[in-house]
């Protein structure tokens, strides 16, 4: 029964890192960038969110209003920051993401001051529970894994179905045979960027509903964590991200578990460098081929 | 229909064409041949507008489509097959065809890929394989059926037969004359020389990056230099 209960609770904190996974998994599958703002995006939709229904807006439209402000949000970063950096060194890309994410902290920072603000997760997500045979489950819990299967599902369903799916897929492959295509491959890089800061919107409020304390580094942990899981996936995967999303959730409630809490970082970084050296392309990463 | 008038293109510090025109008209076949580096793909990026020029001009049907977007330029019926096919490898036969129709109505998809596949009937048996797991001359036919999906005016090629066995070449050759018989101009870059004009009806000779010689097909191949320098002897 205890398991049982950690299992769930794992799954919840998994499906979070999975959603954000998604978000660098795909912008690194497009334009080949470890997109380091990405954890700030989450940051920045749960202060959106709290002033939402700080301003007495439904809950409903607050949480709608903090996922399209992550998703325009991304979106401009795109278009402002790493656009113009097209054909520069992958290096300067990865400095400008590492620059954004800075700025983006601290205009946290200066707006919202270092202390920490709590997040009204309740009137979000209801805190009560539903007992299964005996085995009390909260419904926060179950809400998080059936919105993020829900959502993966339909990035699956847009990714291998649709016109725009398919062409991200092709941009991803072969950016210049895409644009011979006559794909607008800008186009294609925004959407991608959109539907990934869409994810993490989603996945910033489930996670703020269960750690209701918002900080303005609070993104970069599970940033952190949840780019880890995208790599032990296999970066560029999108099976791979939500695999290692619920691979390092599991790990972390199992270690908490079994009482070595202090350790649980340590654990996930430990997986990450085994997984690395047995599997250098992750889970479901295509092995590297160098074009000659 | 494309008219490429003195254009100059640079790798960084290297100057890959120089001041270099030339035309095809509707109907044509016409080849580029050269050695390898004489800039004929780079020549071919510029027309679709992957590489830019830092001069001169490039127009196809009577407009300038020089500082225009690539996917732009497939919207005005200019199709590039690029050189080493460049199929989307993880993707199915059937969806590299929809990524080539990419800038048709949704009408016009089906009519486009029955077309497609009564042309490549080997694309319809092996239209839910994956591209990366066919053969080099079925990829070959895939690039193609790509490009035409989106009903080109001028189709442009980048050494269509390279690493394919000679009776694929052959047959390769085969569809580009049907092709151009069914209305489509091709425009045709080639190291197999001997082969590029024995389709083309004119030729123009590259070397590094600039034309030595423009003439007929049929009176290249009788060049003693040409001869000499492309077709061993």
């Amino acid at each position: 029964m205890q398991f049982l209960s950690q299992l769930i609770n794992g799954l919840q904190l998994g499906s979070i890192y999975a959603l954000v996974a998604l978000g660098y998994s795909m912008v690194y599958g497009i334009i080949m960038l470890l997109n380091f703002a990405h954890g700030d995006i989450i940051m920045v939709g749960g202060y959106l969110a709290m002033l939402a229904i700080g301003a007495g807006v439904a809950p409903a439209f607050a949480v709608m209003i903090s996922i399209f402000g992550c998703t325009i949000l991304a979106v401009i970063i795109e278009k402002g920051a790493y656009k113009p950096l097209r054909s520069a060194p992958r290096l300067s890309l990865l400095i400008t993401a590492i620059g954004v994410s800075l700025l983006l902290q601290n205009l946290a920072l200066l707006i919202f001051s270092a202390n920490a603000k709590p997040f009204p997760g309740t009137s979000i997500l209801p805190s009560g529970s539903v007992s299964i045979g005996g085995l009390s489950i909260g419904t926060t819990a179950i809400i998080t894994i059936v919105v993020s299967v829900v959502s993966m599902a339909a990035l699956t369903l847009v990714v291998q179905k649709t016109k725009i799916g398919k062409a991200m897929r092709a941009v991803s492959e072969d950016t210049e045979a895409a644009q011979l295509m006559g794909i607008p491959v800008d186009l294609i890089i925004s959407v991608t960027f959109a539907i990934g800061s869409a994810l993490a919107g989603i996945g910033s409020i489930l996670f703020c509903c269960r750690y209701p304390l918002l900080t303005p580094t609070m993104g970069s942990m599970l940033g952190l964590k949840a780019f880890i899981a995208a790599v032990l996936g296999g970066i560029g995967s999108i099976p791979g991200a939500v695999v290692g999303g619920f691979a390092i959730g599991l790990a972390e409630v199992f270690v908490n578990s079994v009482g070595l809490s202090t350790w649980t970082d340590a654990v996930v970084f430990g997986i990450l460098i085994i997984v690395l050296l047995a599997r250098p392309s992750g889970f479901f990463g295509r092995p590297m081929v160098e074009k000659v | 229909m494309l008219k490429v008038e003195n254009i100059n293109v640079f790798y960084g510090n290297i100057h890959a064409v120089k001041d270099l025109s030339f035309e095809v008209s509707e109907g044509e076949i016409v080849s580029l041949i050269g050695a390898n580096g004489a800039g004929k793909s780079t020549i071919l990026k510029t027309v679709s507008g992957v590489l830019r020029s830092k001069t001169g001009s490039v127009s196809f049907l009577g407009q300038d489509i020089s500082s225009l977007a690539p996917h732009l330029i497939v919207r005005r019926g200019l199709a590039h097959v690029p050189e080493g096919r460049r199929v989307f490898l993880q993707m199915s036969v059937q969806e590299n065809l929809e990524m080539g129709s990419y800038t048709q109505k949704k009408s016009a998809v089906s009519a486009g890929l029955e077309d497609v596949y009564s042309r490549f009937p080997r694309l319809l048996e092996r239209r839910k394989q994956i591209a990366g797991t066919l053969s080099g001359g079925e990829q070959q036919m895939l690039a193609m059926g790509r490009a035409l999906m989106s009903r080109p005016k001028l189709m442009v090629l980048d050494e269509p037969s390279m690493g394919l066995a000679p009776l694929l070449v052959a047959q390769i050759f085969e569809i580009i004359k049907e092709l151009n018989r069914a209305g489509t101009t091709i425009l045709l870059v080639e190291q197999n020389a001997q082969m590029a004009l024995s389709v083309a009806g004119r030729g123009y000779v590259l070397e590094t990056g600039a034309i030595i010689k423009a003439d007929a097909a049929s009176d290249l191949l009788d060049d003693e230099a040409v001869k000499k320098a492309y077709l061993g002897g």
